[in-house]
């Protein structure tokens, strides 16, 4: 059984149909790399698969660990291992990053029969991981990305990716925004977190993030449809070429090029 | 049969629902208002003949007012002849005679916010034949803070046993004739809570936290006054986290604060009085004027407040800076769910030199509520380098609800600052769905989004008091998102 199958799966919002039938199977420990220009559906996907309620499935089937995911609610999504990296984190002031996370985490940990932590041993996990994305630890008594620097929101996204150790990670556009250095810092964070129980979802317009975290697999995304798949090579092919050698037009013509 | 018996009559039936019976008559006097009754309430309290006097040059007053409109809130006019108002306090076979009566809905909020199962018999009225331990844990504190010279006990003791303390502070900080709601309470005040802290003594507890369980019913017409003389220190904890059996509708209280020289004053309230339900029936008006007077230099009056409950909140609690060098802070959350309608806020007036005050106001409108913050700061001529920094900050759940800032600022010297800040933000989906993809539930996300929100006045109550404070606005939230 693979971890997640999307069988040509449709999505709207508002009147206007995003994803145009999209099927894709990805298998534990895989990284699966999903390229397009602006608007080919690319971060529809990812908040779909993820559950946002701003879209609505028209059609298709998405099945995780064999199970209809479309039926779950959000929380119970993440719960069951399914982590989103948002393109653009959310503040929410007043909230310190640690409570969250810990909030996050026994909400997880209850859902699947562990005991939840305290604050002690919370504190010692999280600490480790910080190290591993070379995190300041005030970070975590701040309020949830209130404040932070947008190469900071990135890196506390992998964090908390460290922290709830999904199955199954989504990463939307998590090198939008970043220098070469924050770059390699969050691919070096992904890179660490890899393994054969926890596959991978990498959303991005630039070939650039491939370089660092390499995926298995590359999808070439464009109006709602995937047009190309094929292996690492493919988003090589892409920065030789650039959307338009697959005949995709593509408003930010400078692929990779940045 | 007019609109305001009407409402009386949907809340008494609400009450009926609940299981409790209102026969209240026997015990009560006649409905209405009159020179009669107040004499009436007078003698019963065995008051003394200054007290009388008292009552009634307030009485004479209230009859020349009007009930104010200006506030930012809507009901029904309310009847001041169909009123009861005095009746002994409710014979304990007029409750229920166990939980199980008791409406479960009621039970299901008391077990969510944690209440032990004792202390639940008493908010709901059941009458509990055996006196159980924490009145004996009551009588031990008052006991110790005795041997202190502290005097903490109900406002009709202390007119039995210190009417000189009682007599030289009582209006001296609300007039008789402050406003409407002042006068009517000057004139028919049942009972309340008197405190007096002695020269240079640190009361070593939170009054209340011990002796809220078994306070007596004291009424819709309550009084509070409390004294810090030099150098003394008081927390005052008010109010009761649970929703609170209550029969009456209207209720109109006065608190007033005293603090001398180098004296601190710190008052917290966590008000929960029935709210109305769902359709906006019924639900307490709560009416009140609290103001604390910084008589000492380098004195301080601190006010905290978590309000979720009443349908109607009207209710500014202020300071009057006089020493020099005194502090007055406000802190407030306000929370309006439903059809609840709050009118809240404060008044610094600055008199004396470098008088500082701090104004922290967080208000959560949710449903179809109406959340107004009104304040006024006013610095004096006499008030040389005094400063003030306000803050208020809304809080929108959902697309019917209102909130609304009124800040009033009077300034009459050039050596004052002034700050003031303001926002207004919703909930957003965005921020909802940010915690869902956590794992965190709907409900406990807008709990921890308010939470937040409200941080820097919670940070201002004492330890357990924020605690069940914090579940109280997950409790009151309940359903108004998704």
């Amino acid at each position: 059984m693979s971890l997640l199958e999307i069988k040509d799966l449709h999505a709207t919002v508002g009147d206007r149909e995003i994803l145009k039938g999209i099927s894709l199977t990805v298998d534990a420990g895989e990284v699966h790399a999903i390229m397009g220009p602006n608007g080919s559906g690319k971060s529809t996907l990812a908040q779909v698969l993820a559950g946002r309620e701003l879209y609505a499935v028209t059609g298709g089937q998405v099945l995780y660990q064999g199970q209809d995911l479309l039926a779950m609610s959000p929380e119970d999504r993440a719960r069951a291992g399914i982590f989103l990296a948002f393109q653009y984190p959310v503040e929410i002031p007043g909230v310190s990053n640690m409570y969250f996370l810990k909030a996050a985490l026994n909400a997880i940990r209850k859902q699947q029969g562990m005991e939840e932590l305290d604050a002690f041993d919370f504190l010692n996990m999280v600490r480790e991981k910080m190290t591993l994305l070379d995190m300041d630890q005030a970070l975590l008594n701040r309020p949830v990305n209130t404040g932070f620097s947008g190469g900071e929101k990135k890196r506390n996204e992998i964090f908390q990716m460290a922290v709830l150790e999904p199955k199954l990670a989504i990463l939307d556009e998590t090198d939008s925004g970043l220098d070469i250095d924050a770059l390699k810092l969050v691919a070096h964070g992904v890179n660490a977190l890899r393994g054969p129980e926890r596959s991978m979802i990498v959303v991005t317009h630039y070939q650039r993030l491939l370089n660092y975290i390499v995926p298995d697999y590359v999808h070439v995304l464009a109006e709602g449809r995937i047009v190309k798949s094929g292996g690492k090579e493919l988003a090589l092919e892409l920065e030789e070429s650039g959307y338009a050698g697959l005949g995709i037009a593509d408003e930010e013509e400078a692929v990779g090029k940045v | 049969m007019s609109e305001s018996t009407q409402t009386i009559e949907t809340f008494a039936n609400q009450e009926y629902k609940w299981g409790f019976v209102t026969d209240i008559e026997a015990d009560a006097i006649p409905r209405g208002l009159s020179e009669d009754v107040v004499r009436l309430i007078s003698a019963k309290k065995h008051e003394p003949e200054w007290l009388l006097e008292w009552r009634l040059k307030a009485y004479r007053h209230w009859l020349t007012m009007k009930e104010p409109t200006w506030a930012n809130v809507h009901y029904p006019p309310i009847d001041y002849q169909d009123i009861i108002y005095y009746s002994s306090p409710k014979a304990k076979k007029d409750g229920p005679k166990s939980l199980e009566e008791v409406d479960p809905e009621l039970l299901k909020t008391y077990a969510k916010l944690g209440i032990p199962l004792k202390e639940q018999e008493l908010l709901a009225g059941v009458a509990v034949d055996a006196v159980f331990d924490s009145v004996s844990v009551a009588t031990t504190f008052k006991a110790k803070l005795n041997a202190m010279g502290i005097i903490f006990g109900s406002f009709s003791e202390a007119v039995q046993e210190h009417p000189d303390l009682v007599r030289q502070y009582l209006g001296s900080v609300v007039p008789t004739s402050d406003n409407f709601f002042a006068a009517l309470n000057s004139a028919v005040f049942s009972d309340g809570s008197f405190c007096y802290v002695p020269k240079g003594v640190r009361c070593p507890m939170e009054l209340s936290t011990y002796f809220r369980i078994n306070a007596k019913d004291t009424g819709q017409f309550e009084r509070t006054l409390i004294v810090a003389d030099e150098g003394a220190y008081v927390s005052y904890l008010e109010g009761c986290t649970a929703p609170m059996r209550d029969t009456n509708q209207l209720h109109a209280a006065v608190v007033e604060l005293v603090a001398l020289d180098n004296a601190q004053i710190k008052y917290s309230t966590v008000q929960n009085w029935y709210p109305g339900d769902k359709e906006g029936k019924g639900g307490i008006y709560n009416f009140v004027t609290k103001r604390g007077a910084c008589r000492g230099v380098n004195s301080k009056i601190s006010w905290t407040q978590v309000e979720t409950g009443s349908a109607i909140t009207w209710k500014y609690p202020s300071c009057l800076l006089i020493g020099d060098n005194s502090v007055g802070e406000f802190y407030s959350v306000a929370l309006t769910n439903n059809y609840q309608q709050a009118d809240t806020g404060t008044k610094m007036i600055h008199i004396g030199k470098n008088t500082t005050s701090t104004i922290v106001s967080k208000g959560i409108s949710a449903g179809h509520g109406q959340n107004t913050y009104r304040g006024g700061v006013k610095i004096l001529k006499s008030a040389a380098g005094a400063r003030n920094y306000s803050q208020c900050d809304s809080m929108l759940l959902g697309d019917k609800c209102g909130a609304h800032t009124f800040p009033y600022l009077e300034v009459k010297n050039t050596s004052s600052q002034v700050e003031h800040e303001a926002s207004t933000s919703k909930i957003g989906e965005d921020q909802i769905f940010y915690c869902r993809q956590r794992g965190i539930s709907t409900e406990d996300a807008v709990s921890m989004i308010v939470h937040g929100f409200c941080k820097e006045v919670f940070r201002e109550l004492p330890m357990e008091f924020a605690v069940e404070a914090q579940k109280l606005l997950g409790v009151s939230l309940e359903g108004s998102v998704g």
